[in-house]
């Protein structure tokens, strides 16, 4: 069995050379590679991850954050189906952060399946090699001759058996079996891995059990809320603390000076103030006076503007680009061509909110030069390492207790509210849950990035795409894009058509952005694929047909070479094939749209049907969705909900917006953003395109192509063609 | 100010100021923490409670209000955790986060309550004031229909 470090070194390179803007992945691979070293080593014992009890019920440790990906579930399916227990017996239980244990422990990039598909199984097949090897020993007769069924072992199909939960205790004192008499079943004996599986915590979700990280209550806790600056970056000149100190229920209320450096990730400033039960903190701020200070940051007033920004850009787009990302043939002759015919367009998306339904929060408890936290981040281990920063403590001094979040998104990548449980807690020395509001979490988010592009493609006289120029307009500074905010050199259609540029200006933002679901992707793909419908509609041919052509051509060593554009070809293919593409009738305020996008490691093509009325009011009644995440489905139900998901996401992206004015957020609570609701939601068409490749994540790739689905469908109604989000600044709405 | 109250189906005396929104009293001082807060201004549903057969956002709703009421919340929604809503939202595996799903099936007891076969036009109106930013929206309109369907079954045969 092959398993190995190259294998995560392979997924490492590919994270990086891929350019997924994942925050994790800025980190040293030492981040990851504890983990692959004590798997090599064969020093990742299954016993972290199995506890097998007498009763033969089976506890299986879950070490992922759970963020709403269904993770809790579909990893211990992995391990209880090559341990070959059945899922009634299994309880999962939620492990705390040990990365020397469990290696890497975070929620992002869509890693959890390629990263744990492997190593899980192997701890669930060698904790069946134990059980195999204990009977054997215990009935003096040869392993080969022993099966296994439902956490039993059979000795020649059935004549003695032993339950798993009757061989523990002498399991325990075998050592490690030899790797290489480990075997994998094969997917037709899965009986756990690729069923229908609901939630672990349903019966919890379903009833109202405490579960969430808002939840959490240690005794003697306070609550606390921070106000901060609505600018970023602004600290407190003075605040009436006296005041707040005398209202009912707050035990204190103190100025944080913090670290005006939005981007440097210490405690940020703030008032915070302390009380005996959240509301009476959060009623207690409505009194609060604060004088902010903005003049720290010189860069964040008047013109940290969405209004500026757009005027900026519409300044740059049309020069060359600064940097350059990747350009071979010859654009400029390609471009200029008598017989070719040049397309040319201007693309633009703005910041986003992750909008988590659960807002910010974490309790900590700060004694004696010891920390707990309760938390949902999705970098439990980054949280850890700034709280002791921030606090000036080893991190082997916190215990991080990983609890299940209302939401991540990409939101709880970051820590901010970690430090600050673990600050305010230690301050006035007891339990504290910090606690953001709606509008914290709206006006203190780090933004998905707003961005610009000026594209032109050449099409020569049979309608083929020969040149591809694209400027992106972003923010950083000079060359150094903000987070998240960066291209990479294998966007497509790079190495797929002869003459290309790709390049990128920057303006300077003080506001922070970061990760959201699909990073890039959410708005790369926006650009791309309905640069290319209207490519295609200018060569008078169906995109589908003008994009497998393009996916079918390899110029200066191709696309990037981990998405293999046969995969991409294969979803695309299929969703038009489900969906009638070739068939369909537009015209008339009906419409389809078809997209397709390869990211974090998956292939997914989407169609929409739209119906626009006289009012510009949109209606998505159907959506396909193809996905090619590989061999391997591990929960059929977790992996159609991520589909599910991705869809009425993508869908409300092309409705919301966050804007900034004078360094400030704009929309501070849901009523200004309108994300879906029930009413919206279209019929869905799930299916999913089985491959020979390792089973990989669903969190992301289903959501860019959904994006560009529907305008370019509202095109094929309307003939107008959305190049700006929110579709709103065009005047279309959702109905 | 002590304040009396019916919580699913127990009276309970709470000393808090009147203004108090119910979320903040069921959570902070009775520690029923299944409602959840999401928004605090009525527009995400998260927080939504039944009283006396309505669905109310409990986070907008002062708790002087709800003197003499019946309030329910999903803790008291069934004895045993098996109403035909939370059966359905099980077999359908609804939740993905799961934040929003206490407030979702409020609502949508609420609904059957009042209609016990609901179009799909009426659970637009009844649960379009329930967010779900994990999008599980099929499901939540599929499990309501499923638990209609089983608990009038249930009633009638
Ligand atoms: S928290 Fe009450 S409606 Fe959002
Ligand atoms: S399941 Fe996450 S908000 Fe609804």
């Amino acid at each position: 069995m092959q398993l190995s470090r190259r294998h995560f070194l392979q997924f490492g390179a590919l994270a990086v050379g891929g350019g997924l803007a994942i925050v994790l992945y800025d980190a040293p691979w030492s981040e990851i590679l504890p983990f692959v070293d004590v798997f090599a080593a064969g020093g990742l014992s299954p016993r972290a991850f199995i506890q097998i009890h007498p009763n033969n019920t089976v506890t299986i440790l879950s070490k992922d954050p759970e963020i709403g990906q269904g993770i809790r579930t579909s990893l211990p399916m992995i391990i209880a189906d090559e341990l070959d227990v059945d899922w009634s017996q299994v309880e999962v239980e939620q492990a705390d952060l040990d990365q020397s244990i469990y290696g890497a422990q975070f929620a992002g990039g869509s890693m959890a399946t390629p990263m744990n598909w492997d190593p899980l199984r192997t701890v669930g097949a060698t904790g069946r090699r134990l059980m195999v090897l204990a009977a054997a020993r215990r009935w003096g007769v040869a392993p080969a001759d022993c099966t296994t069924s439902a956490g039993r072992v059979l000795y020649k199909s059935g004549n003695r058996s032993l339950t798993y939960g009757e061989l523990a205790s002498e399991v325990a004192k075998l050592p490690l079996p030899d790797a290489s008499s480990i075997t994998f079943k094969k997917p037709s004996e899965y009986h756990i891995i690729g069923k229908f599986t609901s939630g672990v915590d349903n019966f919890a979700i379903t009833t109202g059990k405490p579960l969430f990280g808002i939840d959490v209550t240690v005794p003697g806790m306070l609550y606390a809320v921070i106000d901060k600056c609505p600018v970023f970056g602004g600290t407190v000149r003075h605040a009436n603390l006296d005041e707040i100190r005398k209202m009912s229920g707050v035990r204190d209320a103190f100025v944080i000076a913090g670290d005006p450096h939005t981007n440097n990730p210490s405690i940020e400033p703030g008032v915070a103030i302390v009380a005996d039960t959240w509301w009476q903190a959060q009623a207690a701020r409505k009194s609060l006076k604060v004088d902010w200070d903005t003049t720290a940051e010189s860069p964040t007033s008047p013109d940290q503007s969405t209004e500026i920004f757009n005027q900026k850009a519409a300044k740059l787009l049309p020069q060359q680009p600064a940097y350059d990302i990747r350009s071979y043939g010859d654009i400029n002759s390609a471009l200029g061509e008598p017989s070719t015919r040049v397309v040319e367009a201007d693309y633009a998306y703005p910041f986003l909110a992750h909008a988590t339904l659960e807002p910010m929060n974490t309790a900590a408890h700060y004694k004696d030069g010891k920390l707990e936290i309760w938390t949902q981040s999705q970098t439990p281990g980054d949280g850890r390492r700034l709280a002791a920063q921030a606090l000036g403590i080893s991190e082997s001094d916190i215990t991080v207790h990983m609890i299940r979040a209302g939401g991540g998104f990409g939101r709880r990548l970051r820590n901010e509210y970690v430090v600050e449980a673990a600050w305010v807690s230690r301050k006035v020395k007891a339990p504290v849950h910090v606690l953001w509001s709606r509008e914290d979490d709206f006006s203190h988010d780090a933004y998905r990035p707003a961005g610009w592009h000026h594209l032109r493609a050449g099409l020569d006289s049979k309608g083929r795409v020969t040149a591809w120029s694209q400027h992106l307009v972003t923010f950083g500074e000079g060359k150094k894009t903000a987070s998240s905010a960066g291209m990479g050199p294998g966007e497509f259609p790079a190495g797929r058509v002869a003459n290309y540029q790709l390049g990128y200006s920057t303006i300077p933002l003080f506001l922070r952005t970061g990760p959201m679901r699909a990073p890039g992707a959410n708005a790369y793909a926006f650009v791309g694929q309905s640069f290319l419908d209207e490519v295609a509609q200018a060569a008078g041919r169906d995109p589908l047909d003008v994009q497998l052509e393009l996916l079918a051509n390899s110029y200066n060593g191709g696309g990037d070479p981990h998405y293999p554009p046969e995969r991409l070809a294969g979803v695309l293919r299929q969703v038009a094939e489900e969906s009638g593409w070739r068939k369909r009738k537009s015209g008339n305020g009906q419409g389809m749209g078809i997209a397709a996008y390869a990211c974090h490691l998956g292939f997914c093509a989407q169609v929409a049907h739209v119906s626009v009325d006289s009012q510009n009011r949109v209606r998505v009644h159907e959506a396909w969705s193809v996905a090619d995440v590989g061999s391997q489905i591990v929960n059929p139900s977790a992996a159609r909900a991520q589909v599910e998901g991705a869809i009425v996401d993508g869908m409300g992206q092309t409705l919301i917006a966050v804007d900034l004015k004078n360094g400030a957020v704009v929309q501070t609570n849901f009523p200004q953003y309108p994300l879906p609701r029930i009413h919206q939601t279209p019929k869905m068409n799930i299916s999913f395109r089985i491959t020979e490749n390792s089973p990989t994540g669903l969190g992301e790739p289903a959501l860019p192509p959904i994006i560009p689905a529907i305008t370019n469908a509202i095109f094929a109604a309307t003939g107008k063609r959305i190049r700006t989000l929110p579709m709103t600044n065009s005047g279309f709405s959702l109905a | 100010m002590s304040l009396s109250l019916k919580i699913n189906g127990q009276p309970v005396q709470v000393d808090v100021s009147p203004d108090t929104p119910l979320l903040w009293v069921l959570r902070e001082h009775l520690d029923l923490k299944g409602p959840k807060f999401g928004c605090g201004v009525g527009s995400c549903g998260a927080c939504t409670v039944i009283m006396n057969g309505n669905a109310m956002r409990s986070c907008i709703t002062p708790v002087i209000a709800a003197v003499n009421m019946e309030v329910t919340t999903i803790e008291g929604l069934s004895e045993d955790g098996n109403h035909p809503l939370q059966v359905a939202w099980r077999e359908l595996d609804v939740p993905q986060c799961g934040y929003c799903q206490a407030g979702q099936i409020m609502s949508a007891a609420a609904l059957l309550q009042h209609t016990p076969r609901p179009t799909d036009e009426q659970i637009n109106d009844a649960m379009n004031g329930n967010l779900c930013r994990c999008g599980t929206y099929v499901r939540i309109r599929a499990a309501i229909h499923k638990a209609a369907d089983q608990a009038n079954t249930a009633h009638s045969g």
